[in-house]
């Protein structure tokens, strides 16, 4: 009995994933058509970038004065605090930039993505386009995937910048380490290859993300209850699978050094 | 449609449906909740499909289509929806200029003149610029009327369109119906349960019932026929065909039995 509710719940999760990976296909078919639309697409890249800002921004701020904190009094015990520098940039470039980023984006403009469409859908907008002869897969899916898929790598720059910023704050400002040392130290070590892999990590989470919020919302139930479990369900699948992945990219990236 | 068989989920809701639209008139399509009114309208626009039997729209047959013709098709149909189904993310004059946009290239000094003319038919330019959510119910579905003629349709399809509405909204939605079809010569399905209404406009009519068409004919034959579940439906009478109590255990025995016995 336990083996055939196993097996039900594996051929439930490997169609999910099938229906999943059409839709990816699906979408990318209309991502050229969507691209020359920059109209459309701006709106949606200001609607999951700039409209995410404020708590990327403060979250990097936060995120980078706690590593600034954390680090120094670690480096501290072993002579080595003016490291803080290369130490709080490694981190955030490689690791937290990117997975942070994803994390708050789930939250912040995946779930804003899901409703919004899970609620077109439930409120008769996305079969009036398809009346209209309009494809919602065109006009509404796409340059939404897009938007998100743009925006993410924009943002954990962003979140990057801010982050080493508040390391710096506290390192150099509170903890005294010596501002030309923390620069330098921090130019000498980081490479283009730290910069590459922080930026395929957000990309890679940034498709992730914008494909669970953009396929959730347009495959919620069309009531109340439905978008609002869709919309859950984007925050814990593009969680889990960002951590995931991050792992995977992470041992991928090891290996090839 | 020609002896329409379509179930869902292994619950039939159409057996055997036979309805003949003719060109250029207003064809009522009534039935309690639950008929399968807009399933009905879904098999017409090709959002689902028959499971057995022929659904033929401008001489096409439906199943035979690709998504392309399909698109190509739905380009000659209009459609008003229960609740408007406006974009919310738009004001009222891009929900009208929508589909010209997408589907012409006409400048945008003609798209406001045909949008303001097609506002002005509906009573609404003067609402142009308000957002969906800044519309009662009758003023959205007039917006939504304008927005389905915006591309001259050769077919117009309302689905429920006086639900909720009250006695001003309503007569002047009515009126709309008709003239949209007198003085365009647009072919018209009314999908409603709305009987008193739709006698005063529609040509022709068809009763859905347990999946089949119980009756059809010009509204005074429908009012004038005995069939039980046409004369239910026409007096709007409780008991009939359509039963007001759904299936239950005995009532005095359910009363008297404790929880869970």
């Amino acid at each position: 009995m336990n083996s055939v509710r196993h097996n039900g719940f594996l051929l439930g999760g490997i169609r999910r994933l099938g229906a999943v990976m059409i839709f990816l296909g699906q979408l990318v078919m209309q991502c050229l058509p969507a691209l020359g639309r920059p109209r459309l697409l701006l709106h949606q890249i200001y609607n999951a970038g700039a409209r995410s800002l404020i708590i990327i921004m403060l979250s990097g701020l936060f995120v980078g004065m706690v590593l600034g904190l954390q680090g120094y009094e670690l480096l501290q015990r072993f002579g080595s605090e003016e490291a803080l520098g290369s130490a709080a940039a490694l981190g955030l470039l490689k690791e937290l930039g990117p997975v942070v980023t994803a994390l708050l984006f789930a939250g912040r403009a995946g779930t804003a993505l899901t409703s919004e469409i899970g609620l077109m859908r439930a409120t008769d907008q996305l079969t009036a386009m398809e009346i209209m002869a309009v494809d919602p897969m065109r006009y509404v899916a796409a340059p939404r995937f897009l938007g998100g898929v743009i925006a993410m790598p924009l943002l954990a720059a962003i979140f990057s910048v801010i982050g080493l910023y508040g390391a710096q704050l506290i390192g150099v400002q509170l903890m005294s380490v010596d501002k030309g040392v923390f620069w330098s130290q921090m130019q000498g070590s980081i490479g283009m290859r730290d910069v590459v892999e922080g930026v395929v990590k957000s990309l890679i989470f940034g498709i992730a993300c914008s494909l669970i919020a953009v396929h959730e919302g347009y495959h919620a139930e069309p009531t109340a209850e439905g978008v609002g479990l869709a919309t859950t369900r984007t925050v814990v699948a593009s969680s889990v699978l960002t951590l995931l992945l991050d792992y995977v990219l992470t041992a991928a990236f090891l290996r090839g050094t | 449609m020609r002896d329409v068989h379509y179930a869902i989920g292994g619950r039939e809701i159409f057996t055997g449906v036979d309805i003949a639209v003719r060109r250029g008139r207003i064809t009522a399509i009534m039935g309690p909740s639950g008929a399968g009114k807009t399933t009905l309208l879904k098999l017409i626009t090709a959002q689902i499909f028959a499971n057995r039997g022929q659904v033929r729209v401008f001489g096409h047959d439906l199943a035979s289509l690709n998504s392309r013709e399909i698109y190509t098709l739905r380009g000659r149909i209009g459609m008003l929806f229960q609740n408007g189904a406006l974009l919310t993310d738009m004001d009222v004059f891009d929900n009208v200029a929508f589909p010209v946009r997408e589907h012409t290239d006409l400048s945008e000094s003609l798209i406001r003149t045909l949008v303001l003319l097609k506002l002005e038919s509906v009573g609404l330019r003067g609402a142009a610029q308000l957002m969906p959510g800044e519309l009662s119910g009758g003023m959205a579905r007039r917006v939504a009327l304008a927005r389905a003629i915006v591309m001259d349709p050769e077919l117009l399809i309302y689905d429920e369109p006086f639900v909720g509405l009250d006695p001003i909204s309503l007569g002047v939605i009515l009126r709309l119906i008709k003239r949209m079809n007198e003085a365009l010569g647009i072919t018209t399905i009314v999908v409603s349960h709305d009987v008193q209404e739709l006698a005063t406009i529609a040509d022709d009519s068809y009763l859905l019932s347990g999946g089949r068409i119980a009756a059809s004919g010009s509204p005074a034959q429908l009012a004038a026929s005995t069939a039980p579940a046409v004369r239910q439906f026409m007096t709007g009478g409780a008991e009939g065909p359509v039963a007001f109590h759904y299936p239950a255990p005995d009532y005095v025995t359910q009363l008297l039995t404790p929880d869970g016995e």
